[in-house]
């Protein structure tokens, strides 16, 4: 008689919302490897497209993998919206009590957590073949860790603008690539200038004012989207 | 004037290439649009008569 | 006070702002032309020679009008886009659609120019001056905005998404713009401007003329794609109708 989840809190609705996501992640585990690996081989695709000479690629290495990273995490976009969308459970959410911002940036979250932070995980891994050392391998796993939920949440926006629409995945990212390049300068930058051993503070802040910023104003943006695509 | 010749003008300094260049593409970028602007109405134009047409043995009020 | 409201609001009636626009579009396009030989002439015959720069800073007269004009305009249609999602007009909403592609030709020429700059200046036919990627960036904006309404049949879906997207792209470009200047100082890049030349004031009056001038062209042509788009849109209507028999008469 009581319908439970009216009576829930926010916070634990987001936390199920959030549940939901992973849960359904881990089902469908190659979708969500599929990302990774892809990270993996663009970033081999370089040495083996500008040669390798070690200098050279030690001085590319933040831009590279900051690049590959991004486009990694862009690819899984899509499934963000669209499999709720064709079951008509995201018309639920759009509809439910819930207002439609903490649903999304739960589900911005989710996606941080499934495509974004193994990323960040593996980052070292694949820095150490273009020779960074200990320290830049920290900073750019501190940057990827500042910038990917940033990534998410931007992302998030093109989702919900390509719903359903022809074309979806390339249009998505022509969409949403001009808008990470902030995070992309002050990301990748923060690694190269604390190579050249200038100060890395203001990267740093303004990688995590990027990330309140769209904390705060992607929600918004999304659910517009939403609504709009979903009508 | 500050020319002294017609050569002279459109040499620009040595930089004829890249002035002139700049000029050219900008008359070109605005013809075009006045093109497209021109091309647009008239398709849609015969697009809506089209549809009147073929619209005008059905029973419409 | 009141009469004067209601008569502006007829104007948001796509009917009425076709027929308006018809009676504007000359009006700007004279302007234009006046303005365009009045500042070519400045351009060529009054402004002197630059002590650094030759006769190769006469770019100037078309580069920034361009640039200028296509961050303009992007603010306009997020504007327009805006006022759309607010009020649910339709009009709004083809004002967008049409601003969009004068906007990023405007975009493209600054590119161009700013090359044909650049070259002899700098040697390159391309420099990663923050300005000039900035303008690339927002060419890429623009035809973001023009992909996503072409890929979206339902023509209010195309507007109210386009919107979104615009006001989204608009919050963003003072954003991209500092991270592209922090970014290009880090690296000391070249710069494609004026600097170190002090401007004198026929160059800038120059400049200004050619901005204005840029600026009725752009309203004249922007209100001739938007009467296409208004027959387009609103092709079930009895006045387009007789619009479109009136014309193919005449024709």
């Amino acid at each position: 008689m009581s319908r439970s989840m009216q009576t829930l809190a926010l916070p634990q609705v987001m936390l199920a919302v959030l549940r939901r996501e992973v849960a359904l992640a881990m089902r469908q585990k190659g979708e969500v490897l599929t990302p990774l690996m892809f990270f993996m081989v663009v970033t081999s695709l370089f040495p083996l497209g500008v040669g390798a000479e070690t200098h050279l690629l030690l001085r590319m290495a933040p831009g590279i993998l900051w690049v590959s990273a991004l486009l990694a995490a862009m690819l899984s976009l899509q499934r963000m919206f669209a499999t709720d969308y064709a079951d008509g459970s995201l018309e639920q959410m759009i509809l439910s009590s819930t207002p439609l911002g903490l649903l999304v940036l739960s589900k911005a979250l989710a996606h941080f957590l499934i495509s974004g932070l193994p990323l960040v995980l593996i980052a070292p891994v694949l820095g150490l073949q273009f020779g960074l050392d200990a320290r830049a391998l920290g900073l750019l796993v501190l940057t990827l860790l500042l910038g990917t939920p940033t990534l998410s949440l931007i992302g998030s926006i093109g989702a919900a603008l390509t719903l359903g629409v022809r074309g979806a995945g390339v249009l998505l990212s022509l969409l949403i690539l001009p808008l990470y390049i902030p995070v992309l300068i002050f990301g990748a930058g923060a690694v190269e200038a604390d190579a050249a051993g200038l100060g890395i503070g203001g990267h740093l802040s303004l990688l995590a004012a990027l990330l309140v910023l769209s904390l705060f104003f992607s929600p918004m943006a999304t659910s517009a989207a939403l609504r709009i695509s979903v009508e | 004037m500050q020319w002294n010749s017609v050569s002279e003008f459109l040499d620009m300094g040595g930089y004829a290439l890249y002035v002139w260049g700049s000029f050219g593409c900008t008359a070109l970028v605005a013809v075009f649009e006045i093109w497209q602007v021109h091309a647009q109405r008239s398709a849609v134009l015969r697009n809506l008569s089209n549809e009147l047409g073929s619209n005008a043995d059905s029973t419409e009020s | 006070m009141k009469s004067t409201d209601i008569h502006w609001f007829k104007f948001a009636a796509p009917q009425n702002f076709y027929f308006l626009a018809g009676k504007m579009w000359p009006w700007f396009a004279a302007l234009a032309t006046l303005l365009t030989v009045i500042g070519l002439y400045i351009s060529f015959f009054v402004a002197p020679v630059d002590a650094q720069q030759g006769q190769g800073y006469r770019i100037i007269f078309v580069h920034v009008p361009a640039s200028q004009l296509s961050m303009f305009i992007y603010l306009v249609m997020a504007g327009w886009a805006g006022f759309g999602l607010a009020f649910n007009t339709r009009l709004s909403g083809m004002m967008a659609t049409a601003l969009a592609p004068t906007g990023a030709l405007f975009a493209f020429l600054s590119l161009v120019t700013g090359a044909l700059w650049g070259k002899p200046m700098w040697g390159a036919w391309w420099v990663w001056d923050a300005r000039l990627t900035s303008e690339l960036i927002l060419l890429f904006l623009y035809l973001g905005f023009m992909a996503l309404q072409a890929s979206i049949d339902d023509p209010r879906r195309a507007d109210k998404a386009g919107a979104v997207l615009a006001l989204v792209g608009a919050v963003n470009v003072p954003i991209i713009y500092f991270s592209v200047k922090w970014w290009n100082t880090l690296h000391q890049g070249a710069s494609v401007s004026m600097k170190g030349s002090s401007m004198a004031s026929t160059m800038l009056t120059g400049m200004l003329i050619m901005v204005v001038a840029f600026w009725m062209y752009a309203i004249a042509i922007i209100l001739l794609r938007v009467r296409s788009i208004i027959l387009e849109r609103e092709r079930h209507t009895d006045w387009v109708k007789n619009t479109v028999r009136a014309e193919y008469a005449v024709e």
